[in-house]
């Protein structure tokens, strides 16, 4: 078991035709995921990557002729609502959004539209889930992720696949690896991924990786906290060293008040009994420790 | 997007918000002309001069000047454009005031304090008030935190209404005429310009009994700006730290901090954590620099560009997690890059990823001063070490 896909999930590519989408088209099936076909409007009848996978105008056309369990968007951020917005028309189970940039007030609608929907969107503004050794939906270097029974929900990209890293070079492997997005407003919450992975039977302990700004983290320590503590989870939060008031990188990643430093959130997992590190060098050390 | 109070007045102008009139200069021959064309278009002999810059406390640092007569005008402008003004919020240095803006002035009843942003914890727009304006509002959240009163506007319905009703009836404001559509323009002003904050303060009564927005700081969602060609001409380059407007010319993501360790990293939050384990391992991050996922020779020499213009940098630690970027690559690129830029300064290098294992060796075997690292740990290690 693992959450969210697995090697039987049936892909499909939102934007394949461009170059991003095309190469991590590619990539993801060198990693054995069950692509199944793409779709860029005003493109539909085209082939697509190595394998020659059909181009539709739209998800409506694509549905037609394939199952579609999940798609992965890959288009500018000025259409990505858009895309988003055609995915859940569309009733595809799990969204994978990977473009950065998109408007809030774009994103609200999205959210909007989602709580309405049977969908899950993962990002905007992520680089996606892999399940190890099964299939990934977005652009993480797979070889760095082995198959094992730690779950992993982080807002950062490369800093997942450092954790990704620790945790594999520390004897332990990944059941799945969420990356959530750094946006304001993502689809799915560090806390909507905690609770997936404390139902998951093959997962057996959780690294949460946060970033100041926002209250996910702290939202999803006390509901850990509420919960029992059913399974050990590791915390890191970075940007202690952040100054206030300035967007490190991520859209999402400003401290406004007292509540979104690193400490303050560092202090909440710790209250609520989750293992936090100081440094992102003690991740999989810590994790020998609890689990 | 930062802009300034004037240019956000023009914005709220256009959605039928009454504000305080006046024309913003950025020439002192063009002072005198204006306090006269202020004076004479809006019917005030009593002028205020007003500091434009992207920073609050410009009353307390000077920048806000009340004038009563064409004299003390002049001063006033004269003195302001040009100065190097310091508040709280300017940091230390200060900022040098390139605009003003000459106002008419108003015969005041009362201040208060008005706001919309996006409420990330509830995922709504709220309207945020207080009766205590024109003052620091952060001092009276710490202060009189029950002075602050929040209003949300989820997506059901008459929720605007709602919300409106309710900061007018917190304020006591029912007496004013239009005063709820009012309210209502500045949301719609903060909807249809893709505000990520829209603040007024002091909104003031008038003794004429009319509701008028004295000031106004408005950011707008820097992505949302294709949708507004006019804001984005807003744009003041002059506002900008003059690194990390080089920086984003490069493509690349930089924030100067007051370290000494120089900091060179691919992804937004990996380039955080590395900071921080600067600090952990006892030394000072000089700065936030992503250069993107795909690190190349071209973004690691203008990396190393941009973190050697801060003089306070004695060392560079560069921390690359190679995932489908190869790091034997990322290794020549920095040789490269080091050769060609004549580094004086310690730079230890981490790579992690695929071929990891080559592309220490290909360091390590390189006849430049490069130091090489497997962990994070090692690498900010050595990173403090060398320069103490």
């Amino acid at each position: 078991m693992s959450i969210l896909l697995n090697k039987n999930t049936n892909i499909l590519v939102q934007g394949i035709t461009g170059s991003e989408g095309l190469f991590h088209a590619e990539q993801m099936i060198e990693y054995s995921s069950k692509v199944v076909c793409g779709v860029t409007p005003g493109k539909g009848g085209q082939k697509a990557t190595s394998k020659q996978l059909p181009v539709f105008n739209s998800i409506h056309d694509a549905k037609k002729e394939f199952q579609i369990d999940a798609t992965v968007i890959f288009v500018p951020p000025r259409f990505a609502a858009k895309a988003i917005m055609e995915a859940i028309q569309e009733n595809i189970e799990l969204i994978v959004c990977i473009s950065e940039g998109i408007p809030i007030r774009d994103m609200i609608s999205v959210k909007e539209a989602l709580n309405a929907s049977n969908s899950r969107l993962i990002g905007p503004n992520c680089p996606g889930v892999i399940t190890p050794e099964e299939a990934k939906v977005g652009i993480m270097p797979g070889f760095v992720f082995k198959k094992g029974n730690v779950g992993i929900v982080s807002k950062s990209g490369t800093l997942t696949y450092e954790a990704a890293d620790q945790v594999v070079k520390s004897g332990f492997g990944i059941s799945t690896a969420i990356g959530i997005g750094g946006d304001p407003i993502v689809g799915t919450s560090t806390l909507d991924a905690i609770k997936l992975f404390m139902k998951d039977e093959e997962t057996k302990g959780i690294v949460m990786i946060g970033e100041i700004g926002g209250n996910y983290e702290a939202e999803a320590a006390k509901w850990i906290l509420k919960n029992g503590n059913k399974k050990p989870v590791v915390g890191f939060i970075a940007g202690q060293t952040a100054p206030p008031g300035k967007r490190m990188g991520h859209a999402g990643a400003i401290i406004g008040g007292k509540d979104d430093t690193a400490s303050a959130k560092m202090k909440i997992m710790e209250n609520c009994g989750l293992h936090v590190v100081q440094s992102p060098a003690k991740i999989g050390n810590k994790l020998k420790e609890v689990l | 997007m930062k802009i300034h109070e004037y240019q956000a007045k023009e914005i709220l102008k256009k959605f039928n918000v009454p504000i305080q009139e006046g024309y913003a200069i950025d020439s002192s021959k063009d002072i005198d002309n204006t306090i006269k064309k202020v004076q004479a278009d809006f019917h005030t002999e009593s002028v205020i001069v007003k500091a434009q810059i992207h920073a609050g406390g410009r009353g307390k640092g000077g920048g806000v000047k009340y004038c009563p007569t064409f004299e003390d005008a002049q001063n006033a402008a004269n003195t302001i454009l040009g100065m190097n003004l310091i508040t709280h919020q300017t940091g230390p240095e200060g900022k040098m005031v390139n605009k003003i803006l000459i106002t008419e002035a108003l015969d005041i009843e009362k201040e208060y304090y008005f706001a919309i942003t996006f409420d990330r914890s509830k995922n709504s727009d709220v309207f945020i008030v207080s009766s205590e304006g024109g003052v620091d509002i952060e001092e009276v959240a710490e202060n009189n935190p029950e002075k602050i009163i929040k209003a949300w506007i989820d997506d059901s319905t008459n929720s605007l209404d709602n919300a409106v009703k309710e900061i007018i009836t917190s304020l006591s404001l029912e007496k004013f005429q239009n005063v709820e559509q009012m309210f209502k323009n500045l949301y719609k002003c903060y909807l249809e310009s893709d505000c990520s904050l829209l603040e007024v303060n002091p909104l003031v009564s008038t003794t004429d009994q009319e509701i008028i927005a004295l000031d106004a700081k408005v950011d707008i969602d820097s992505n949302a700006l294709f949708r507004h060609p006019e804001i984005a001409t807003y744009h003041d380059k002059s506002e900008e730290d003059p690194l990390e407007l080089k920086a984003t010319e490069y493509g690349l993501n930089y924030i100067k901090l007051d370290g000494n360790v120089g900091c060179m990293v691919n992804g937004a939050g990996l380039a955080m954590a590395t900071m921080d384990i600067v600090k952990y391992c006892g030394g000072e991050p000089a700065n936030f620099l992503d250069v993107g996922g795909a690190a190349n020779v071209e973004t690691i020499k203008n990396g190393f560009k941009i973190i050697l213009s801060d003089k306070n940098v004695k060392s560079i630690l560069i921390n690359i997690f190679g995932g489908i970027v190869r790091c034997d690559r990322v290794a020549n690129g920095v040789i490269e890059a080091v050769k060609e830029l004549e580094l004086d300064v310690v730079v230890v290098v981490r790579l992690q990823g695929t071929n990891a294992k080559l592309a220490k060796k290909i360091l390590d075997e390189s006849d430049i001063k490069l130091i090489s690292a497997e962990t994070i740990d090692e690498a900010a290690k050595k990173a403090v070490e060398m320069i103490k």
